[in-house]
């Protein structure tokens, strides 16, 4: 299988990458890990003319905290993910979420930022960021937006993200009490259906909760009903109570060979259930 | 048509440069213009892991790779992982514990390997499973390879 013929230039610097953007309009597409659109290109479902390598910018990498907040760089991989000390110790769920990813080799190459941005139905980190009320940090011509996760993800491969802008990072209130559950495909470990719930507990209280699903709908997505269930639950004993109408309040759900409509709705509120019992089980 | 492009990389030590085309994925570099057909095309969708070379040190997916992304790295390929006539710990115990049938998946696993006990030196049997969960072997069921790398990661404690 192999891709159109395009060309390809390795930017030195997000400001290179960005006038590349520009003089290569629609043609031009960012390159990261390249484990979403390689695989693309290769069955012609992308045919980008250009190809801007942003893989090993220092400028997108690294992950800092600071007065409790995290930022992570967009082009830090999975596997740099899994194993930072600070989300480890700081945000668990986002350490644990991205060990899970696909297999080794995939979390070698593949990025926080081209995660977020290429949006997968099936993908991960998107519902994780939603939970955690994450900023994505993108930069364009005009300079700087910031964009909610909840905002950023749109519809299946949708994102508030223009042709000429790049994602730069995402950033995070440190939380230890959240906790990511999916059912995942069993060859690519995509989600069939997973949720993240983050929860601010006052003893064994539910004061509030985030609660966002992936894999299920057409894009990562908030669970009011959930989220509304949790508001002064007693956990973890009131999980499963919380999360039960979790499916059934979904406008769309998808439906493959993997699973039908009626199974992922059922998962999404088993899942809800299993995040929300395993983030109370943490504080 | 876009214009070839000058890229050099160091392949098992050795630095090897070339002009590309830019679509030309790293395993066909490998194997086409450098004659190191020890890296193998499975699946071709990024699926199999026969393909899987260190880039940088990393277990890496050379199907999934383009060669022109690799310029300025180090590639090490099963070709590059024996000492002279000293085969690697791996090699050894893919050979003393039989870890393999048609040999189709082996170089891919056991660069697979090499990545999971640089990061862990003492795994586990799940957490092999697990290292090894982005390699597939149509024939052995992978108890042999398991087997083969707990006698690298205990040879490689010793020495
Ligand atoms: C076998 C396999 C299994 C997988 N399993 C899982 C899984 O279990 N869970 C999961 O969540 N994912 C999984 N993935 C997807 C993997 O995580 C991808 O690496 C990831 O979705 C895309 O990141 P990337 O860096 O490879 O992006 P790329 O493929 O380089 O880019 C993807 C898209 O995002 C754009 N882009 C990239 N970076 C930026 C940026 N900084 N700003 C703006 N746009 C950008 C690109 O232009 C492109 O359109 C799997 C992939 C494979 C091949
Ligand atoms: S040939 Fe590369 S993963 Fe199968
Ligand atoms: S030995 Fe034949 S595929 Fe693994």
């Amino acid at each position: 299988m192999i891709p159109t013929a395009f060309e390809y230039r390795r930017a030195g610097s997000v400001a290179e990458a960005l006038s590349l953007l520009q003089e290569g309009g629609p043609e031009a597409k960012l390159l990261a890990g390249g484990h979403s659109l390689i695989p693309m290109m290769k069955q012609r479902l992308a045919e980008p003319g250009l190809l801007i390598d942003i893989g090993g910018l220092d400028e997108l990498r690294g992950i800092q905290e600071d007065g409790g907040e995290i930022a992570i760089g967009a082009a830090m991989t999975h596997a740099e993910i899994a194993a930072s000390d600070v989300l480890r110790a700081q945000a668990p769920i986002v350490a644990e979420t991205a060990a899970n990813i696909g297999d080794a080799q995939v979390r070698n190459r593949g990025t926080i930022g081209g995660s977020l941005a290429h949006a997968d139905p099936g993908a991960d980190l998107p519902a994780v960021m939603v939970a955690l009320d994450a900023t994505i940090a993108l930069l364009g011509p005009n300079g700087e937006r910031k964009v909610q996760a909840e905002d950023f993800f749109q519809d299946i491969l949708t994102v508030d993200l223009a042709e000429d802008e790049i994602v730069t990072g995402v950033c995070f209130q440190a939380c230890r009490s959240a906790a990511y559950a999916k059912l995942e495909q069993r060859a690519s470990k995509f989600a069939l259906v997973g949720v993240a719930a983050a929860l601010s507990l006052d003893g064994g209280t539910c004061s509030s909760a985030r609660v966002a699903v992936t894999g299920a709908s057409s894009h990562a997505q908030r669970l009011s009903g959930v989220e509304g269930a949790l508001a002064g639950a007693s956990l973890p004993g009131g999980a499963a109570d919380a999360a039960s109408g979790a499916g059934d309040a979904l406008d769309f759900v998808n439906e493959d060979l993997h699973g039908s409509e009626e199974y992922r709705r059922a998962m999404t509120a088993v899942f809800a259930r299993r995040a929300i019992e395993a983030a109370a089980g943490r504080s | 048509m876009s214009e070839p492009v000058p890229i050099t990389i160091n392949v098992n030590g050795r630095k090897r440069s070339a002009m590309v085309e830019a679509r030309l994925l790293l395993v066909h570099f490998l194997r086409e213009s450098l004659n190191l057909t020890g890296t193998h095309v499975g699946c071709d969708t990024s699926q199999c892991g026969a393909c899987t070379v260190l880039l940088d040190g990393r277990s890496t997916k050379s199907c999934t790779v383009f060669a022109v992304q690799a310029d300025g790295s180090e590639v090490q390929t099963i070709e590059g992982l024996a000492d002279g006539d000293e085969l690697h710990p791996l090699q050894d115990g893919f050979w003393e514990e039989h870890g393999l049938q048609c040999g189709y998946c082996t170089p891919g696993m056991i660069m697979s390997a090499v990545n999971l006990l640089e990061d862990n030196p003492a795994p586990s049997e799940a957490e092999i499973r697990e290292g090894i969960s982005g390699n597939i072997c149509r024939c052995t069921g992978y108890q042999h390879i398991v087997n083969a790398i707990q006698h690298a990661a205990e040879r490689m404690a010793q020495s």
